[in-house]
């Protein structure tokens, strides 16, 4: 069990080692660098030099990096190209918006998700399946900026019940934040439950036909009781990867929602930060957005071995 | 039962009518289909049948209601909803048309390849799979096309560099159900090489799954494709564009919806119609497709 968790630990440290060295390559073989953006036309002679040799930009790629990834685990992200601010000061505010609506629409989302993917399953093919299964279908396979332009035009330009836009600046204080957030979270949730509740529904459909589910139900046993004490506790433990997987997209898919809405979230700041050339920010947010993914994954993991004694011992699938 | 002597292999030709015949012959794959085939006659057909120019300006009609001449109204610039909403996929599904095998055909052959061969070479390569699937989908992209610009000759190989990095592990998977069995042992006694090998006896098998595994790329192509367009990373005005219809027509919400609801239903009723013949496919098939989450 120790042996096994240190390995997934290390397993998830190496592919956010990876995800550095892919960050770093990546930016150093496209075209400019951080002095060119920053002096735009006048990146020439002298200039240029003296902005290479500031920044140290002249030290071989190998230094550079060691001395980019040495602070970032220090949790010093570096020095925005252009406002020359401290990243990790502007990412913070930023991150904790981010986690306003993650949270918000996993609150939400997920215990939705639960109830409708079961009810789904347990009365399956009926009237409330197919209405349940046909939602989530369209609501996760439309794109977010479509199903976010829909529910401002509905909720905010039609019915006028909550703001279809956020004004609020990026460091106030989060009960400013409502109700303009709300309309971001419903879209978030909206893409997040259809997700796991097609899962949680496929995964209780299986179980229900499983041998031992069988079992119980030729024995007599009354159905409630098969569904709480037998389908349920193993028709949920894949859920736990899935809700994983969902939350990682989420980060991606926060992206769009946060332009769409003006919210001024870790997605927005990505977007602009690479509109604007910033390379230092982008690196930085591409680094923790990788982290949490690998992090998030990781739990799920860990959550799904606590739960499943078979996984305990057995070798893990997708080491 | 067939008597093995007489006994004839279906050809490729009536393989693919049975699979279409069965994907027709469930209601939401008859749907979808019917959905995706309706787009793709659409934008072969679409110049010759739209009723204005995708350009023509009308300043006396901006942002006008339905009318006779104009169905569906006009945009802020008094062009024709209905004419750009009927052109509006047309650049999306020429890209991601192409974009779409490309990145089947390189994920699907070196997942492949690294699953026949194991060892070092797939431990290293699974990783830096699994380094590129944390990064965002969106991130990954910006940042080639901010450096390399919006035009199709970028957007066509970055969505299929991206989209085939997934792609990788599918095959791999699917080979690794293959590679045990009976005849790759035999054709491997036999001598055959690598080369061989993948060719006569992996492709042929993983060929369904990665079929499947095609059309989902297609429709999150679709979906990644629109909303760089919306987000002003994708196609250049005045090209009609259903991501770029939806941005320019927000501000004007309130005073004419149609000009957003519009080509919201041509990309929804394409990106739906895709994923439900994706699903009908995957059960015509047999192949037991996990949901995922888009990356």
């Amino acid at each position: 069990m120790l042996a096994m968790l240190l390995r997934r630990l290390g397993l998830g440290a190496i592919t956010v080692w990876i995800v550095s060295v892919i960050i770093f390559v990546g930016v150093e073989i496209l075209p400019g660098d951080a002095c060119t953006a920053f002096l735009e036309r006048e990146a020439k002679g002298k200039l240029l030099e003296n902005c290479r040799e500031d920044l140290g930009l002249n030290r071989s790629a190998i230094t550079r990096y060691a001395e980019w990834a040495g602070n970032a685990l220090r949790g010093d992200l570096g020095v925005s190209a252009n406002g020359q601010k401290q990243i990790s000061e502007l990412v913070g505010f930023r991150l904790r918006n981010t986690l306003l609506l993650a949270s918000g629409a996993m609150l939400v989302g997920i215990p939705l998700a639960l109830f409708l993917g079961i009810v789904a399953a347990l009365w399956r093919d009926r009237p409330m399946d197919i209405m349940v299964s046909t939602t989530a279908i369209a609501a996760m396979t439309i794109p977010e900026f479509v199903s976010a332009t829909l529910l401002i035009l509905v909720f905010s330009v039609w019915l006028g019940w909550v703001p279809g836009i956020v004004l609020t600046s990026a460091n106030a204080p989060l009960a400013e934040f409502f109700p303009e957030v709300l309309l971001p979270i419903g879209v978030l949730t909206l893409v997040m439950t259809a997700h796991i509740l097609r899962t949680v529904r496929s995964s209780v459909i299986e179980t229900m036909a499983s041998d031992y589910a069988q079992m119980a139900l030729l024995k007599g046993l009354p159905y409630w009781q098969i569904v709480f004490r037998h389908i349920l506790p193993n028709a949920l433990l894949p859920t736990i990867n899935v809700v994983a997987l969902t939350i990682a997209w989420l980060l991606g898919g926060v992206v769009v929602i946060e332009t769409v809405f003006n919210y001024p979230g870790l997605g927005r700041m990505m977007i602009d930060s690479i509109s604007d050339r910033d390379l230092p920010v982008t690196q930085a947010i591409a680094l923790i957005i990788a982290t949490v993914y690998v992090g998030v994954n990781l739990l799920a993991d860990l959550l799904t071995m606590i739960a499943n004694p078979r996984l305990r011992t057995v070798h893990m699938r997708r080491s | 039962m067939d008597d093995p002597a007489t006994y004839q292999r279906p050809g490729p030709l009536a393989r693919f009518l049975t699979v279409i015949s069965d994907i027709v012959s469930r209601p939401s794959g008859a749907i979808g289909l019917g959905l995706v085939a309706l787009h793709l006659l659409l934008a072969l057909s679409g110049p010759w049948i739209v009723p204005y120019s995708f350009t023509e300006m009308n300043a006396g009609l901006m942002l006008s209601q339905p009318s006779s001449a104009h169905w569906l109204g006009t945009d802020h610039l008094g062009r024709d909803t209905l004419t750009r909403t009927l052109l509006g996929g047309r650049e999306a599904i020429l890209v991601t048309g192409i974009a779409t095998p490309l990145a089947v055909l390189w994920g699907g052959l070196l997942g492949v390849f690294v699953g026949l061969a194991g060892g070092r070479l797939d431990e290293v390569l699974m990783r830096i799979v699994d380094a590129f699937l944390s990064l965002p989908w969106i991130l990954k992209m910006l940042v080639l096309i901010v450096t390399f610009g919006t035009g199709i000759e970028v957007l066509i190989p970055t969505l299929a560099f991206f989209y085939g990095i997934p792609v990788i592990r599918i095959a791999r998977a699917a080979t690794h159900d293959v590679v045990a069995r009976d005849f790759v042992q035999a054709a491997r006694a036999r001598g055959h090489g690598r080369a061989t090998i993948i060719w006569r006896e992996l492709l042929p098998n993983v060929r369904d799954a990665l079929l499947v595994e095609g059309a989902m790329r297609w429709s999150w192509m679709l979906l990644a494709f629109s909303s760089l367009s919306f987000l002003g990373f994708g196609v250049s005005p005045p090209t009609p564009d259903w991501g770029l219809m939806i941005a320019d027509a927000r501000g004007f919400m309130s005073f004419s919806p149609l000009g957003v609801l519009a080509p919201m239903v041509g990309l929804s009723s394409l990106i739906i119609g895709i994923n439900l013949t994706a699903d009908a496919l995957a059960k015509a098939l047999g192949i037991d497709r996990a949901q995922k989450a888009p990356v």
